[in-house]
């Protein structure tokens, strides 16, 4: 016989949330915003800003499809507590188009079926964007030949920078080519 | 099918969701917001066997922000349902470990998650058994096996064909529990309004939903209505309904608001099924020059206390080759383990890695050319059931993937080939799935400003489905695709069969196409003139398939593969991946070719990554996150290429297609085990093919 | 996850005055593993400091060519430094091989090394584990422990450290800067991290309280002929099965000198220095690299399912040792 909390061991005393005012710029837009010091960036775009681009796959940081760009930098929004981010410059999919314009990944995505389900996409041309960044400021990657010189964004460099995002439709060949051709 | 000036099916189009998709618009279940909804997390039973004493609810429903706690005890009263799996909450027994034993509702996404954390269970645990073993006393032969098959089949006499064969191989083969794990999560928003349910679900099929639900709640099917226009994949844990459906629907009754609920990632390890481990003994026997005279194929499976599942793990080999004396079988045990469901090519895609693994064996043994034995070893007809194959191109994808591979000049010897420090070496193996089709029933519309709407509650989870029915739309009108809107995902629509079992754009296409006939004769008789009201026909296609001619239907296809192993770490990594498929007439070239990359992409993962690990002690599937469970990522995955036979099969369905959605991840996992014997003179029979299994 | 205060530290000092008033809090970093602990319920702490905001997220170099790395420091920004790819490849590429681009942009020098485990059993808390809850017991070590320790586990425990700049750091024998409530101090590399014994829970010699401020890495010339070899199950973004850190300087087919770490091995980034001082003298040939390997992991004691780490480690720290004697 078992007799013992669900999940044993982590006992500690009730609380009641902590919440904090900011403003969030998600997008260039500026909202005010109260948040339970728990929320993840993740979750205040999907559940408070109803800005849904941005998937949970999986909220522990293990599959890209929430990733987004944080003053410029592709982060994941599952693992990012929102009250932390009240002076950053945050942008999702919904924020890449310019205007009507799709940005060139969105075009070159469709053009090249790099998509099945779509769940990842949203994180796969954040996390896009913001590698071709890297890449273009001389950042090595895992499979760059020599670390000391300047690495060259070939097909292989791209699935390695590309392997935080999770496609379980098996769509990567079409994404390296998406972002290959947008890249060259 | 009407012919158009130009027929849109066969040609290349984008997905119309593309621009949906990219620019984040689109959106998924949990993604719709109803005023006042409320929170639902579902907690697990921490036990693989017993029964739930008590749970301190009222503890629980005094922490911040919490609506409801609910479990057995409170729970609403549900319907007994065919699947025991959705009678959720309604008696104190657990199954397995990871079941749902109560949902906390709260105001909340972090206050209900808190509340279920801190949820005190008190439970009558009693010793569980979760080892699937050949030997067990508790193994027995299922009545049939999914969807519909024979347990088991003989003819002839297999052993002693087997004991007189000159070539044998008798091997025993393993595949270990695999889980779908659909990017998307599965989710549901359930609203009530008086005697109507509204679901916005993650589903491969609104009908079969609602058609599941609806008696369990005690509604008229038509007061349930389930959305679900984008889904974030499935591979077949989509087609049944999960219990987390059932725990949703049931908490937005019970606390009178409506209530989102996501299945964790980690859940979705116990709750949304997974594919059976298999073990499996293949004997071959054959002449001198390979031909086969006998072959027996035994398959041994798992499934749960509280439902039979019996995976159809040796029906491909009934079809593929040519031989008097053959013999299949399956033996299924119970377990105190999460219930298995369909998961990419259930059946075929583990039974194919047996086969086509054992006549890769056979090849070395009679010093064969792999390619060359599967096509000595070609039926005439379909060997167990005699029937004519409606058309049948193995042949004809082996030999030409063979060209397009560079197989010809190709050296048997196993573990000679050094690149550096890499072993190279190559594989084949070949694939098949049955070309099914089911009723279902579409409308289409015309409207006074030209515009026509074809509307069917069929599913898009990735297959590119909207875009083939709009192409299939478009022909059968005599129009283009930008006049007609395809309207899917929804219960409220044409009744329809589930995005499964590669029948999908089959059986769709079919309805659509007879209800776009009609609309276009009713158009003819009226010269064209569109009534301001509109002109609607539907059509069902219940008859029409219940009739159909018998005949052996099958894709076929083949899969080679190159891989290198590091010699010092056993690391593999496939080099180039080339599948030919003779799969009927290929509706969209571009969403086709995703649908077979994708599939062999799912393969190479299956073949290299993949694993499920049962944890004996407490009786569940241990490495249940992305961390631990390992899918294919980016690097992985290189050079992937697929072609096909063109097929023109007039006893199919209206456009003469065959299913494209399985096929791809059929063969591929033999076809890379089998380049691996090739690099490295060493057999895994046991998948995954992961580093400790080859390094020395 | 348990409601809990947020307060921003403008320095180290008033960060670590924070933790004293407020024995359960803990300090942010990138949080990729501190946000992670905490949705599973592993961590619990009724407040954070967050002391990404000190100003410690420099490289900066020392006189005598060594480095001083912020603790605050992102870890895609210590791998793209130049000095560090030039002086220190194995260090930039220990870096780049962990985790993902998203998360390498996230997480931070200090964080890396305070990484928790991630065997299965501490990261599930409806289950016994010894180091998330001492005396509950290890599953591990009758359950699943196929990547888990060879070397230095105990009855108690037998996880592996996860991170794998911390293994280039061992090598480099780096020197963590602690901030504490006794004022500041150093801990040499190799010690930082502990042995499991039968205080598992404890995963550094760090004491409560304790904030690491910057990493040192002394001046080694032939770092600069250095490698960092990781094995992993997926091609890309997954933990080390086994990794392997080196450094050689090889002169007249001679070992004049090295440093090597294993990872995926031990309870912390393993200094293989029986091979270290095996090497040093000898020939620079693979029957030496295997020797001194053959002699680092004899002591090892493999467990029922991961016997297949010795023969790995040694194969791929020889393999290692020879590249770099071919590209010196």
């Amino acid at each position: 016989m078992k007799s013992e909390p669900n999940t044993p061991g982590q006992e500690v005393p009730v609380s009641a949330p902590v919440m904090v005012d900011l403003r969030l710029s998600v997008n260039r837009d500026s909202y005010p915003i109260t948040v339970d010091t728990r929320e993840t960036l993740l979750d205040t775009l999907r559940e408070r800003l109803d800005l849904t681009g941005a998937k949970k796959g999986c909220d522990h940081g293990q599959c890209g499809a929430c990733t987004v760009l944080v003053d410029g930098r592709r982060m994941k929004a599952c693992l990012a507590l929102t009250v932390t981010l009240d002076d950053r410059e945050i942008t999702t999919v919904e924020g890449l188009a310019d205007g009507d314009t799709p940005h060139p990944l969105q075009a070159a995505f469709i053009e090249n079926d790099a998509f099945q389900c779509g769940y990842c996409t949203p994180g796969q041309l954040c996390s896009a964007v913001g590698m071709l960044a890297e890449a273009s400021a001389g950042w090595p990657s895992s499979v760059t030949a020599d670390v000391t010189g300047e690495p060259r964004l070939d097909d292989e460099e791209i699935r390695e920078r590309m392997s935080g995002n999770l496609c379980r439709c098996g769509a990567y060949v079409n994404i390296v080519a998406a972002i290959g051709q947008v890249a060259r | 099918m009407t012919t158009a000036a130009i027929p849109y099916v066969g040609s290349t189009m984008d997905r119309i969701e593309g621009p949906e998709k990219v620019t984040g618009r689109a959106r998924y279940a949990f993604e719709h917001s109803p005023q006042d909804l409320a929170y639902a997390v579902p907690v697990p039973a921490t036990i693989a066997r017993g029964e739930v004493r008590s749970i301190d609810i009222d503890a629980v429903v005094q922490l911040p922000g919490v609506i409801a706690a609910i479990w057995h005890g409170n729970a609403p009263r549900l319907s007994t349902p065919e699947n025991a799996e959705l009678a959720v909450l309604q008696s104190p027994r657990v199954a397995y470990r990871g079941q749902y034993i109560a949902v906390v509702v709260a105001e909340t996404l972090q206050d209900a998650r808190e509340a279920a954390r801190r949820l005190r269970v008190e439970y009558d645990a009693e010793p569980h058994d979760v080892e699937l073993r050949v030997d067990h006393p508790g193994m027995y032969r299922p009545d049939q096996v999914n969807p519909f098959y024979p347990t088991d089949t003989e003819m002839g006499d297999p052993d002693s064909a087997f004991a007189a064969a000159p070539i044998v191989v008798d091997a025993t083969y393993s595949t270990p529990a695999e889980h779908n794990n659909p990017m998307e999560p599965h989710a549901t928003v359930a609203l009530w309004d008086g005697d109507g349910l509204t679901l916005y679900d993650s589903t491969q099929g609104a009908s079969t939903i609602r058609d599941t639900l609806a008696p369990l709640f005690g509604l008229p099917p038509e007061n349930l209505r389930v959305i679900s226009p984008h889904v974030g994949g499935g591979f077949g844990s989509k087609i049944n309904p999960m219990p987390s459906v059932v725990v949703a629907a049931l908490a937005a009754k019970q606390v009178g608001r409506p209530v989102k609920l996501s299945v964790t990632r980690q859940q979705m390890f116990a709750v949304t099924g997974y594919r059976t481990p298999t073990i499996q003994r293949v004997r071959l026997g054959a002449d001198a020059d390979g031909r086969l005279t006998t072959i027996v194929h035994e398959a041994f499976e798992q499934s749960s206390r509280i439902y039979e599942f019996a995976e159809q793990t040796t029906t491909p080999t009934r079809v593929m080759y040519a031989a008097p004396n053959r013999r299949t079988s399956h033996r299924l045990v119970r377990l105190d383990v999460p219930t298995p469901t369909y998961m990419r090519a259930p059946g075929e895609a583990p039974g194919m890695f047996a086969l086509e693994s054992a006549m890769d064996e056979l090849a070395v043994a009679g010093k064969i050319d792999p390619v060359e034995l599967r096509i000595r070893n070609e039926p005439a007809a379909d060997p167990e059931s005699g029937l004519p194959f409606s058309s049948r191109n193995l042949v004809a994808c082996l030999r030409e993937g063979a060209r397009r591979f560079g197989w010809a000049d190709r050296d048997p010897a196993p573990g000679v080939r050094r690149r550096g420090r890499w072993l190279i070496g190559t594989g084949v193996a070949s694939s098949t799935y049955p070309t099914y089709r089911r009723p279902s029933q579409a409308s289409a519309r015309c409207d006074p400003d030209g515009m026509f709407t074809v509307r069917i509650a069929a599913s898009d989870i990735g297959t590119g489905a909207r875009t083939a029915l709009t192409q299939i739309a478009a022909d059968t009108l005599r129009t283009s695709p930008g006049r007609v809107r395809v309207e899917i995902g929804d219960s409220a629509m044409p009744s329809a069969i589930m995005a499964g079992g590669s029948m999908g754009t089959a059986s769709w296409g079919t309805a659509v196409v007879r209800a776009c006939q009609s609309l276009a004769e009713e158009l003819d008789r009226r010269y064209g003139e569109v009534p301001a009201a509109g002109l609607e026909t539907s059509a069902d296609t219940t008859e029409e398939i219940d009739a159909q001619q018998r005949f052996s239907r099958h894709a076929f296809g083949a899969q080679f593969a190159e891989v290198a192993v590091d010699s010092d770490s056993g690391e593999t990594r496939v080099l180039r991946l080339l599948g030919g498929f003779a799969a009927g007439r290929i509706i969209n070239p571009k969403t086709a070719r995703s649908q077979f990359i994708g599939g062999m992409t799912m393969g190479l993962s299956m073949a290299l990554l993949e694993e499920s690990i049962m944890d004996d002690e407490f009786g569940d599937y241990l490495n249940h996150d992305f961390a631990q469970y390992h899918i294919a990522a980016c690097a992985d995955v290189r050079d992937i290429d697929a072609f096909w036979i063109e097929e023109d099969d007039p006893h199919l369905n209206p456009m003469g297609s065959k299913g494209v959605g399985e096929i791809g991840i059929v063969g591929t996992a033999a076809a890379v085990a089998n380049a691996v014997y090739h690099a490295t003179g060493v057999r895994i029979r046991d998948l995954p093919i992961t580093l400790d299994k080859l390094v020395r | 996850m348990r409601p809990f205060d947020y307060r921003r530290a403008e320095d180290a000092r008033s960060a670590v005055a924070a933790l004293d008033e407020r024995p359960d809090a803990m300090y942010l970093g990138g949080g990729t593993n501190l946000v992670d602990l905490m949705r599973l319920g592993v961590a619990s702490p009724e407040m954070l400091v967050d002391v990404t905001r000190i100003s410690s997220s420099a490289i900066e170099e020392s006189a005598d060519g060594g480095l001083l790395i912020g603790a605050g420091v992102r870890n895609s920004d210590l791998a793209c430094d130049p000095l560090v790819r030039l002086r220190h490849p194995m260090l930039a590429e220990s870096v780049l091989a962990g985790a993902s681009g998203q998360i390498r942009n996230m997480a931070t020098v200090g964080g890396n090394l305070l990484q928790r485990t991630r065997c299965s059993y501490f990261q599930d808390i409806s289950k016994p584990c010894n180091k998330r809850q001492p005396g509950s017991g290890c599953p591990a070590r009758e359950g699943d422990h196929r990547n888990l320790a060879i070397i230095g586990h105990s009855s108690d425990c037998v996880a592996t450290h996860p991170s794998d700049m911390a293994v280039a750091l061992a090598a480099l024998g780096a020197i963590v800067h602690v901030e504490g409530r006794r004022g500041s101090r150093t801990v040499p590399m190799p010690g930082l991290h502990r042995l499991p014994g039968d205080e598992p829970d404890r995963d550094t010699v760090l004491e409560a309280g304790d904030l690491i401020t910057a990493v040192e890495v002394p001046a080694l010339s032939f770092a600069t002929r250095s490698h960092y070899r990781k094995v992993r199950d997926r091609a890309s973004f997954a933990f080390a099965v086994v990794s392997v850190a080196a450094a050689l300087d090889v002169a007249d087919g001679v070992v004049r000198d090295c440093r090597i770490a294993l990872g995926g091995v031990a309870h912390v980034p393993w200094r293989a220095e029986i091979a270290e001082e095996a090497l040093r003298g000898s020939a620079a040939t693979a029957t030496e690299f295997t020797r001194a390997a053959d002699l680092e992991l004899a002591q090892a004691r493999p467990l029922r399912d991961n016997g297949f780490k010795v023969p790995l480690a040694r194969n791929v720290l020889v393999r290692t040792l020879i590249d770099l004697t071919e590209a010196s």
